[in-house]
């Protein structure tokens, strides 16, 4: 007992010290950035005085400003698309019984696994051939041909964030009581009613988290938009690498921190709305074997229970 | 009978469930009259809920129809059924409140407002649980939650509740209070009740009827009385209580009264038992319970009322309500006599284990199944 404490206390000392640095390796550099973005020297690493400059020569920016609008609405767009066709998809997975379920359930995940840099090549070439072949029945020219630029980019972000879509809300699908939906078609609730009534708030929490992150993966995506973009159509994180390929722009550093403050501010709120939602549904069906033994235990459980009901109106 | 006073009734007519090439369900019949507290009885697997999902519409049968309240709902689906369940694992939504909860089923059948408000006010009152309206399902104890799932089927007014095994995940005091609880609504609602459980005192306890099954099969549908006193098979006599079972063979008897051998060698008169598929040579199961049995010593059975035969003492045990004697017969089978201890004195006397000692029974409270 004696010789295993200091190997514990060591243990303790690598994971306390694993986490700090894993958090020293995020943050620093998110504060160094914000940080730079009300930095005055234009150049180099040292701190000419705190400016707001940058953020106003971004709004004269119009490059970054189109490319950031872009990427909302594509974001914003292929959210919307993937959130429905994702929840759908797990649906159709987990609760209908057809053949090749299996398959469909195991593939299912293949745009999460594979490379970004296979599925951007797929996209490109699947792209280019019916763009090719429309442009060809359309009869369109060098002139007016069709080009990639926005919608398929919308398409192909649609089809990984889906993906994600469908992993989270599985995730959740599987951990829903089946006899939830029986019980309200038990009550007289047809498969419609059932679904927008027990279903679908039920498992909430996962198609809003799947929401975010769809929304997240498809506002930074680099390398498959890169693909698939066009000269028509950037959107921000590919503008951001151009311009910061012919200069050092401080307006980047500046419209970094504006998307890390939104994103932060998007997580909170998500954190703050799921955290409600679970305080106010908080599951207190123990199995009998978990039951509070001792007294203490129970006053302590009783207190908690008080506590809890105390936000209740 | 017309349909108004069917209102009620559920009939399974040659009921057959297989999944795949199991059978969870055999060729059941049954007629549960209106109004009555039923339950289904039987060991885990036996087909219990595969039964009462056939009732509320979640599976379908093989083979077989089910009448409910006097009509064809074979293919009827479950939202359109005049049943409601119970579940075991109470399935309320979480996302919503007790009372929403509770109006479910009359906002799906678009009531209109005011009603279901004091509808809900009055069932909840049911349920002693007027002033938890406002909570969430998770914020109340597990017979809480229990009384809000009933709360939420019988505000429907359905023509029959099934309940699936709704008790089993309460602590053992609370099982024992619900168990008197749903006596009570029962009585208040008038409504047919269909209860599962694998719970004999529960059974026994609450139903007007039990019907005791045991692979997919009914094995005996009656009173708790019947089943206990008069077990039609051996596995009803066995799973019901403690029993004594002797091998046997019919020897001979007429209409009223069957003789046995038993495989002591004793010859033994059970009466009446009118069956006539007990013609000699049939071999039986004698089954008398412990309670029914007399130990005394030798000579000390009046054989013309009762049956009697010889054996020696083996083992007295005090229980402390009661004391259990243990009796070897001629060749070596055991029987067992169970006898409450009355204001301190020895119920069976002065017999001491390796006494010599004659057990017996009245004529009429040991069975013969096969
Ligand atoms: N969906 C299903 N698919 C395949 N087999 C099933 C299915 N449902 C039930 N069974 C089988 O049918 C038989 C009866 O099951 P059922 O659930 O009716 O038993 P039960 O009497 O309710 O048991 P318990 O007391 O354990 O709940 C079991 O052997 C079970 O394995
Ligand atoms: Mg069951």
């Amino acid at each position: 007992m004696i010789r295993r404490r200091p190997s514990r206390r060591f243990a303790n000392l690598a994971i306390g010290s694993a986490s700090v640095l894993v958090y020293v390796f995020f943050y620093v550099p998110v504060a160094v950035l914000v940080l730079f973005s009300f930095n005055q020297a234009r150049t180099g690493g040292r701190w000419g005085g705190f400016t707001t400059e940058w953020y106003s020569a971004l709004f004269d920016n119009d490059r970054l400003i189109t490319a950031a609008q872009n990427s909302l609405l594509i974001a914003v767009v292929a959210t919307a698309v993937a959130v429905v066709l994702g929840t759908m998809l797990s649906l159709a997975i987990d609760r209908r019984t057809f053949r090749g379920r299996t398959a469909a359930q195991q593939v299912v995940y293949l745009p999460v696994i594979a490379p970004e840099i296979v599925t951007g090549v797929a996209l490109l070439a699947f792209f280019s051939l019916t763009l090719g072949r429309l442009n060809d029945l359309l009869g369109r020219g060098a002139q007016d041909a069709l080009r990639m630029g926005r919608p398929t980019i919308i398409i192909a972000h649609v089809a990984f964030c889906t993906a994600f879509v469908a992993l989270v809300v599985r995730s959740s699908l599987r951990t829903l009581d089946p006899s939830l939906e029986e019980a309200a078609q038990d009550l007289g609730a047809n498969a419609w009613t059932t679904f927008w009534r027990v279903t679908l708030p039920s498992i909430m929490p996962g198609v809003l988290g799947g929401a975010l992150l769809a929304f997240t993966l498809s506002l930074d995506n680099f390398v498959i938009t890169f693909f698939v973009s066009g000269p028509g159509a950037t959107t921000l994180p590919i503008e951001v690498f151009g311009q910061l390929r012919r200069t050092i722009s401080p307006e980047v550093n500046a419209i970094s921190t504006l998307i890390f403050g939104a994103s932060t501010l998007l997580l909170v709120g998500a954190l703050v709305v799921q955290s409600t939602v679970s305080r106010q549904r908080s599951q207190r069906i123990r199995p009998l074997s978990r039951q509070p033994r001792n007294r203490a235990a129970q006053a302590r459980a009783t207190q908690a229970t008080h506590t809890q009901l105390e936000g209740q109106p | 009978m017309d349909q108004h006073s069917q209102r009620g009734t559920v009939s399974l007519r040659k009921v057959t469930k297989r999944f795949g090439d199991a059978v969870a369900v055999n060729a059941v019949n049954l007629e549960v009259e209106a109004g009555e507290f039923i339950s289904l009885l039987g060991p885990s697997g036996c087909g219990k809920t595969t039964t009462l999902r056939m009732i509320s519409g979640f599976e379908l049968p093989t083979e077989g129809r089910v009448h409910i309240s006097g009509r064809d709902a074979t293919d009827t689906p479950p939202h359109l059924r005049t049943v409601n369940s119970v579940f075991q694992s109470y399935a309320l939504f979480g996302h919503m409140t007790v009372a929403e909860n509770v109006a479910f089923g009359l906002r799906v059948k678009r009531r209109d407002k005011p009603t279901i408000e004091r509808k809900v006010q009055e069932t909840l009152d049911l349920v002693q649980l007027s002033d938890f309206g406002s909570r969430f399902p998770g914020q109340l104890s597990g017979g809480q939650q229990q009384r809000v799932a009933l709360a939420r089927a019988v505000i429907n007014e359905p023509d029959v509740l099934l309940l699936d095994e709704p008790l089993s995940a309460l602590d053992l005091k609370l099982r024992q209070a619900m168990r008197y609880e749903l006596t009570r609504l029962h009585d208040e609602l008038a409504m047919t009740f269909v209860f599962v459980t694998h719970d004999q005192t529960e059974a026994i306890t609450m139903s007007d009827r039990i019907a005791v099954m045991d692979q997919g099969e009914i094995h005996q549908l009656g009173t708790p009385v019947d089943i206990y006193e008069r077990p039609a098979t051996r596995f009803v006599a066995e799973f019901i209580g403690e029993v004594n079972m002797l091998e046997a063979t019919v020897v001979g008897g007429d209409g009223t009264r069957t003789e046995v051998l038993l495989s002591s060698g004793d010859r033994l008169t059970c009466a009446p038992v009118g069956d006539s598929r007990l013609t000699p040579g049939v071999s039986v199961v004698l089954t008398v319970r412990p309670q029914r049995v007399l130990l005394t010593p030798e000579g000390g059975i009046d054989s013309q009322e009762h049956a009697s035969l010889r054996g020696e003492l083996r083992e007295l045990l005090f229980l402390g309500d009661s004391t259990r004697g243990t009796v070897g017969l001629a060749d070596g089978t055991e029987l067992v006599a169970v006898r409450h201890n009355e204001d301190g004195t020895h119920p069976f006397g002065t017999l001491r284990p390796g006494d010599r000692v004659d057990v017996g029974w009245r004529h009429g409270t040991a069975c013969l199944v096969q």
